[in-house]
């Protein structure tokens, strides 16, 4: 073989390398480069009222199903809140590099005065875009990182999962759960467990099986792993993963399954028990409303069923009534400070407790959740 | 020993969208001609397929209309490099881009679809027997087809004539076109087939595999395909094989998750792809491998009048 053919086939190897990673930045819709941006001129209050400019950075597609799905609603609930007081814009597919920040930037510089980013891996951009744009507000979901004009925002995902697994706990005939993980941080943790301790409740016997595909958003990924684990003796899948996928490999192989982010019972009714839902609309419209009377103030909040940003909906029919109303009571609970979910005693894989008898955990022990609680199978990784 | 039928069984099934993308893009690599579309083809074959799915209900019909969307672009990409010489790796990763963009745009109305019910289907007599039965013989239909097309690729391409042209244009374009053969259309014909391959293991991913159609879902599988070619050193057995391989490593390191073997899953994840680069290296080391079956043409066009 020659050099030259030698050389032909590292061209393809190496544009290869280069498309896959030209393709991970390639679904980005960028609106159209604005005309000389007029922010720089100072825009007095007293001035008649210009619509406040607000946009979102989405780390997935609108049309994922779920998380970004979700978020989306959540822009939808702030534009039907405010009408023409608010103009919202979004970009799509902005990946969690470098890229961010130019884009976020993009945003402040178009005028937009309050910025919310929807994915943790933007938070060291937009610390860098804050610290450079003092007059624009910005609202970083799920991270921990704050600024003066930059704040966090969260959802209580597992009080989701605690009541799917109370569900799941009494829908299951193998005794035997399976979850889907995405990627191993105390969030995904906390909501594999939480899922286990619901399940428990109602269910001394479940066991859970982990499987983890180390990515938030790969169907074909999600496919294979939710097959393995029924292959592996689960009969009720659940998901921290965004897409649908899950769901309807569990319906297509006659098992049940969950949906997760938003209501996902239309893409397979049967094997649908019930979707764990984030709503960002009253915390949207929170956010925007702080920012129009002035209120606006920085820090950091974690929001749940107490507060309507989590909610599990459309429940199955053949849920028996009784679980149905155990769940009604939960709720109930969440939002009267009744009932905590993180209450000891809970224990560890190794049988010692974590949680003495009556302990409630605070949202620091919360958030550096990383062990399975007793009953989950195998070990967290790196763990 | 049912959960080791049953990843016997996954793991033909992760390979044969792997593997009929892999033959299909094999036979353009035999003429000369490399598509790095597939990504973008499969994309759109993959939507194509479930918007037929969606609004005829028929899993034959999505087949069908994956394959005329990934023929029609192939051709597209043929047209282009074969008559027009433009150059088939910058070529190839537009079609790539354009099939990503066009497919996520074309495909927002289908989002939330379903499809309907699928029945699931096995051999009769051989799916009932135990361990066998459930491991080899209760698949889709397309897991067959994927078998039964690289025998036919294999009889076609070594023991028919047609297949012997198919490949004299591959390893000399020029004695091709000396000979008489008309060259540029004899490539034409292998990257609208290859281009109808690639759409079919498109329309599976999006009606049977994962039954459901989000923009980017086939998530890199067309990039793998492409590999797996050379990793097969053109050989459709090898590719076959190669399919198996990567599907049973990736389904493999699900399993252990499952079973709690304490490996981290990261390093299984990592797996397949290790897999891959170490075949890769051991096969360059014999270089009578890749000079005996390797298309000296592979990525050079062709000019008639030279």
């Amino acid at each position: 073989m020659t050099d030259h053919q030698k050389r032909s086939l590292l061209k393809v190897a190496a544009l290869s390398a280069l498309a896959s990673a030209t393709l991970i930045g390639c679904g980005k819709k960028e609106e159209p480069a604005p005309a000389p941006a007029p922010a720089p001129v100072a825009a007095p209050e007293p001035a008649k009222p210009e619509p406040l400019k607000v946009a979102f950075a989405y780390v997935g597609p609108v049309g994922d199903g779920g998380w970004t799905f979700a978020h989306d609603n959540g822009r939808k609930a702030v534009e039907k809140e405010f009408g023409d007081k608010v103009v919202t814009s979004f970009v799509e597919n902005v990946p969690e590099s470098a890229d961010a920040e130019r884009v976020i930037r993009d945003m402040a510089a178009q005028g937009n005065k309050v910025v919310f980013g929807t994915t943790f891996g933007y938070m060291e951009s937009m610390l860098k875009v804050a610290a450079d744009t003092p007059d624009v507000k910005f609202e970083h979901a799920t991270g921990y990182k704050t600024a003066p004009n930059m704040r966090t925002y969260d959802s209580r995902t597992y009080e989701g999962a605690y009541m799917a697994g109370v569900i799941a706990g009494a829908m299951t005939k193998s005794n035997t759960l399976g979850v889907v993980g995405s990627i191993p941080i105390p969030e995904v943790i906390r909501n594999i467990n939480s899922f286990t301790l619901g399940a428990q409740s109602v269910n001394p016997k479940i066991k859970t099986k982990v499987v983890w595909v180390g990515e938030w958003f790969n169907p074909p990924k999600e496919t294979e792993a939710a097959t393995s684990l029924i292959n592996g003796g689960a009969d009720i899948l659940f998901q921290n993963t965004d897409s649908s996928a899950v769901l309807q490999t569990a319906g297509k192989l006659g098992k049940r399954a969950f949906g997760w982010d938003s209501d996902m019972s239309a893409y397979e009714p049967k094997a649908h028990l019930a979707s764990s839902v984030i709503n960002w609309g009253p915390y949207y419209v929170k956010a925007v409303g702080d920012a129009l009377n002035g209120t606006w103030s920085t820090g950091g909040v974690w929001w749940g069923v107490k507060e309507g940003a989590i909610d599990i909906v459309s429940i199955a029919e053949d849920v028996p009534a009784d679980i149905k109303t155990k769940i009604d009571t939960i709720k109930a609970g969440l939002k009267d400070g009744s009932f905590a979910i993180w209450k000891g005693p809970i224990k560890g894989q190794d049988g010692k407790d974590v949680l003495a008898k009556d302990v409630v955990a605070d949202d620091a022990f919360m958030g550096g959740i990383k062990f399975y609680v007793k009953g989950v199978e195998g070990k967290v990784p790196g763990g | 020993m049912d959960s080791y039928a049953l990843l016997i069984a996954a793991t033909l099934n992760a390979g044969t969208v792997l593997a009929i993308a892999s033959l299909g893009l094999l036979i353009n690599e035999k003429v000369g001609i490399v598509n790095l579309g597939a990504e973008g083809m499969m994309l759109c074959a993959a939507l194509a397929g479930f918007a037929a799915v969606v609004h005829t209900g028929s899993t034959v019909v999505g087949f069908a209309a994956g394959m005329a969307a990934g023929a029609l672009m192939a051709a597209i990409f043929g047209v282009l490099v074969i008559w027009l010489n433009t150059n088939q790796y910058a070529t190839g990763l537009a079609l790539s881009l354009f099939g990503g963009g066009f497919s996520a745009f074309a495909g927002t109305g289908y989002v939330q679809a379903r499809l309907p019910e699928q029945t699931a289907w096995a051999i009769p007599l051989l799916g009932d027997i135990p361990l066998l039965g459930p491991a080899l013989f209760r698949h889709h239909p397309m897991v067959y087809v994927a078998m039964a097309l690289t025998v036919g690729l294999i009889w076609f391409l070594y023991r028919t004539r047609t297949g012997l042209v198919l490949r004299s244009v591959g390893e000399s374009p020029e004695s091709a076109h000396a000979l008489g053969y008309p060259v540029r259309r004899i490539r034409l014909a292998a990257v609208v087939a290859g281009g109808a391959l690639c759409g079919l293991a498109g329309a599976y991913i999006s009606t049977v595999y994962t039954p459901l159609w989000v923009e980017g879902m086939v998530a890199g599988k067309g990039w793998i395909a492409l590999a797996l070619t050379t990793f097969a050193t053109w050989r459709p057995a090898r590719v076959l094989l190669g399919a198996y391989l990567f599907g049973g490593v990736t389904m493999l390191q699900f399993h252990l998750q499952g079973a709690g073997v304490n490996v981290p899953s990261q390093f299984l994840t990592m797996l397949p792809y290790v897999a891959t680069i170490v075949v890769l290296a051991l096969i360059s080391r014999n270089p009578t491998w890749i000079r005996v079956n390797m298309p000296s043409s592979i990525g050079k066009p062709f000019y008639p009048g030279s």
